[in-house]
């Protein structure tokens, strides 16, 4: 809980402050943990269902621990318009998970997001902060593949 | 050769623009000895990404889609005699180029530095003319900046079109009953899904959105700027947290602004996820820390707005223009764009509007073009039309809020008030190109469900009125809609129009209504003949390998559940049993030879 009392400090128990702090929290542990929370709640005197309520609301907070390689699936207008949810489901097959569910092997988190501003090379997949443009399915399977032998 | 710019924002890191830039220093390095390597944002033509630009002593040469070959190529040609390769160039100064058409009817004012300067290096930002104006403007008094504002008769960019100038003088006058100083937003929460505008000039040229913040902020004596960035953005909100801190170091930004007494800094609030906090009081409250769900809006955030003082919120590309208008004046400005505005900023639309133009378009990118351009100069003229010969279906602007135009409508001027009236809006600048393979049912579906998933709940039309029109539309869209359902879509539409608290929910039914309005025939194509004429409902539609058939294999081959069969150079055929639509066969077809209906 160290690195969680340095992220209240950096913004100085603000409670003006703590969407800021969740998300480096949310940073450093992939996904945010219920003690984190409580210390959040000790120290900024926000009452814990305020920050659960700020948890759920907002879409880059997960309260579920999150695989090692994040993959968004963007489905933003123009991706949706060139194939995006053909996509997905091509990643739900190969990955044998639905949207929001980690792997077995905790490597991957399947996302669906909408729009990450890189609608020009439609239809886009980002993995942690690696993007890829002009995605066809046929890519996914050499793709997982470089991300698993890191990992490994 | 003197200087090589790579463009690294987004779009080009998508294309392979990182790969491009380490191969290009390594034969820099081999090759030559003295060249400046340097990155650029996107200058727009991000159908071209990789963009690299070579500056020589003969002018300046942008090659496209540079590959890692090509790459290796142009740095030993330049090298060798500085001579272009002129087939693969995409602009040069004295050559023309295929790509030239795409510039032509732009004009270039919010986006002027983005592709062009190095948007982590202020002095480059300097050397282009910035900060000229600050120090202007320094000289003036506010009201005189303010009279300048108002003239231009710029209108907010972010969607509302909101008068600038009368934004600002009434936060003032606020200010002063209130006896408090107003405060200064930047709101890059750029949410419409196919708009990128706001991300590539925070990308491309941070400072210019800077400079035209403290320009405000002088204007309306604000000491408190913010700027609200979506997390989505992590290379916009680095380029920006960069860009502040060099600012500061030279003054121009902190405590007594260049000498002049004046204080000024600007807080930077991420964003964590919801499309709602666009909405200015849904921002206010989520920059406290709180969730974002919208006020009644009786009270004006210029009167009563973050912490409950009067309060300026514009957008990006609002800010990124406000240097300009005072470096080249505002008649300048004011002349720029359709109607007259010299009376009143309500009678037309000055000025330039940065679009993102994708979809089934040739020519993908951010263009920047004067207000009263019609559509089809936009998709033909500078989109360089339909990919693959297609058809041109419909063209869909200001995103959730928006709606689709149909081709009977391309003669019509981009400006806030036409597009209005035709039942889309201006939006924040996304334009996507839509053809005859786009569904129309399935893209308001596509609105509906996001805004379903978008919408914050506090208010009852809103909250339900999404759930049942998604129900209604997955319906129709699975060949189980019903006599009456566009009847109880039209129903539920006008409720929310009339009660719903925010913009959000008083303008979701747009989407659908325009499909109606202009795309009757397909909802009705969906619910009595059970059919989806674009081939885009899973539902409704079944796949065939027809008589092109080469027997070539590779859909057998690509097959992800084996549903193809069939022997090498005779037709395949696909087993409907097994087939899960997932279009792949579609897709590696090189002889047009699957049949979706």
């Amino acid at each position: 809980m160290e690195k969680v009392d340095q992220i209240i400090e950096k913004w100085n128990s603000d409670p003006d402050f703590v969407i800021e702090m969740m998300q480096d929290i949310q940073d450093e542990f992939r996904y945010i943990p219920r003690e984190a929370l409580e210390e959040v709640t000790l120290q900024t005197k926000v009452p814990l269902a305020k920050l659960y309520h700020i948890a759920t609301f907002y879409k880059s907070f997960s309260l579920e621990p999150q695989g090692k390689y994040k993959i968004q699936v963007c489905t933003g207008t123009a991706c949706h318009v060139k194939g995006a949810p053909l996509i997905l489901d091509a990643f739900k097959r190969e990955l044998n998970i639905e949207i929001d569910e980690t792997t077995e092997d905790d490597n991957f988190t399947l996302e669906e997001v909408r729009c990450l501003g890189c609608c020009s090379l439609a239809p886009v997949v980002m993995i942690n902060n690696d993007i890829y443009g002009n995605f066809t399915s046929d890519k996914i399977k050499t793709i997982l593949k470089k991300y698993d032998e890191v990992a490994l | 050769m003197k200087k090589i710019t790579i463009g690294l924002a987004s779009c080009g890191l998508a294309a392979g623009a990182g790969r491009i830039k380490n191969i290009i220093f390594k034969e820099i390095k081999a090759n030559v000895s003295e060249v400046d390597l340097m990155e650029t944002g996107c200058i727009g033509m991000c159908y071209n990404e990789p963009l690299v630009e070579v500056f020589t002593d003969k002018g300046r040469w942008l090659y496209g889609n540079v590959t890692e070959e090509k790459a290796k190529i142009i740095i030993e040609h330049h090298s060798k005699d500085d001579s272009p390769i002129i087939e693969w160039l995409v602009k040069a100064d004295e050559i023309e180029t295929e790509d030239d058409t795409f510039f032509q009817k732009q004009i270039k004012i919010a986006s002027r530095n983005c592709g062009i300067i190095d948007p982590t290096n202020i002095d480059d930002y300097i050397a282009a003319g910035g900060y000229k104006s600050l120090e202007k403007v320094l000289k003036m008094t506010p009201e005189d900046v303010i009279e300048e504002v108002k003239k231009s008769a710029i209108r907010g960019r972010g969607g509302g079109g909101f008068p600038t100038g009368i934004k600002w003088e009434s936060a003032i006058k606020a200010a002063k009953d209130k006896n408090v100083n107003p405060i200064l937003v930047c709101n890059a929460d750029e949410g419409d899904p196919g708009a990128f505008m706001d991300r590539n000039l925070l990308e491309s040229d941070p400072h210019s959105i800077i400079e035209g913040m403290i320009i405000g902020a002088f204007a309306i004596s604000s000491n408190e700027g913010y700027i609200y960035i979506r997390k989505e953005y992590p290379l916009a909100v680095e380029r920006i947290i960069n860009a502040l801190e060099q600012t500061r170091a030279k003054g121009f930004l902190g405590k007594n602004i260049l000498n002049s007494g004046f204080d000024f800094d600007i807080i930077i609030h991420r964003g964590a996820g919801a499309f709602v906090c666009g909405e200015s009081t849904a921002l206010m409250a989520s920059m406290q820390g709180k969730v974002g769900e919208p006020k009644v809006k009786y009270i004006h955030n210029v009167e009563s707005g973050f912490k409950g003082k009067p309060t300026v919120l514009n957008n990006v590309e609002t800010w990124a223009n406000i240097p300009v208008i005072i470096e080249k004046g505002a008649d300048w400005f004011a002349k720029i764009g359709s109607g007259d505005v010299s009376e009143n900023p309500w009678n037309g639309s000055s000025g330039t509007k940065v679009f993102s133009l994708v979809g089934k378009i040739n020519r993908t990118g951010l263009i920047e073009v004067p207000m009263g351009i019609t559509l089809r100069e936009i998709v033909y003229d500078i989109g360089g039309g339909i990919p693959k010969g297609r058809k041109f279906k419909a063209i869909q602007t200001g995103g959730p809020s928006g709606g689709c135009l149909p081709e009977s409508l391309l003669d019509s001027p981009v400006d806030f008030d036409t597009l209005t009236k035709a039942g889309s809006m201006m939006g924040s600048g996304g334009m996507i190109v839509m053809d005859d393979k786009t569904c129309m049912v399935d893209i308001a579906k596509y609105f509906i469900s996001f805004l379903k998933e978008e919408s914050c709940g506090k208010c009852t039309p809103c909250r339900e009125g999404l759930i049942a029109l998604d129900r209604i539309l997955k319906r129709i869209t699975n060949g189980k809609g019903r006599n009456g359902d566009m009847e109880l879509i039209e129903d539920i539409c006008a409720t929310m129009k009339i009660s719903s608290l925010c913009e959000l929910g008083k303008s979701a039914p747009n989407p659908i209504l325009s499909t109606i309005k202009y795309f009757r025939d397909e909802y009705e194509a969906h619910i009595k003949d059970k059919k989806c004429p674009a081939g885009v409902c899973k539902e409704l539609i079944s796949y065939s390998v027809n008589d092109n058939c080469t027997g070539c294999t590779i859909c057998a081959k690509k097959c992800p559940v084996n549903a193809i069969s069939g022997k090498v150079k005779e037709k395949h055929i696909i087993d409907p049993e097994l087939c899960i639509k997932c279009n792949v066969c579609y897709e590696v077809c090189k002889f047009d030879a699957i049949t979706v209906k």
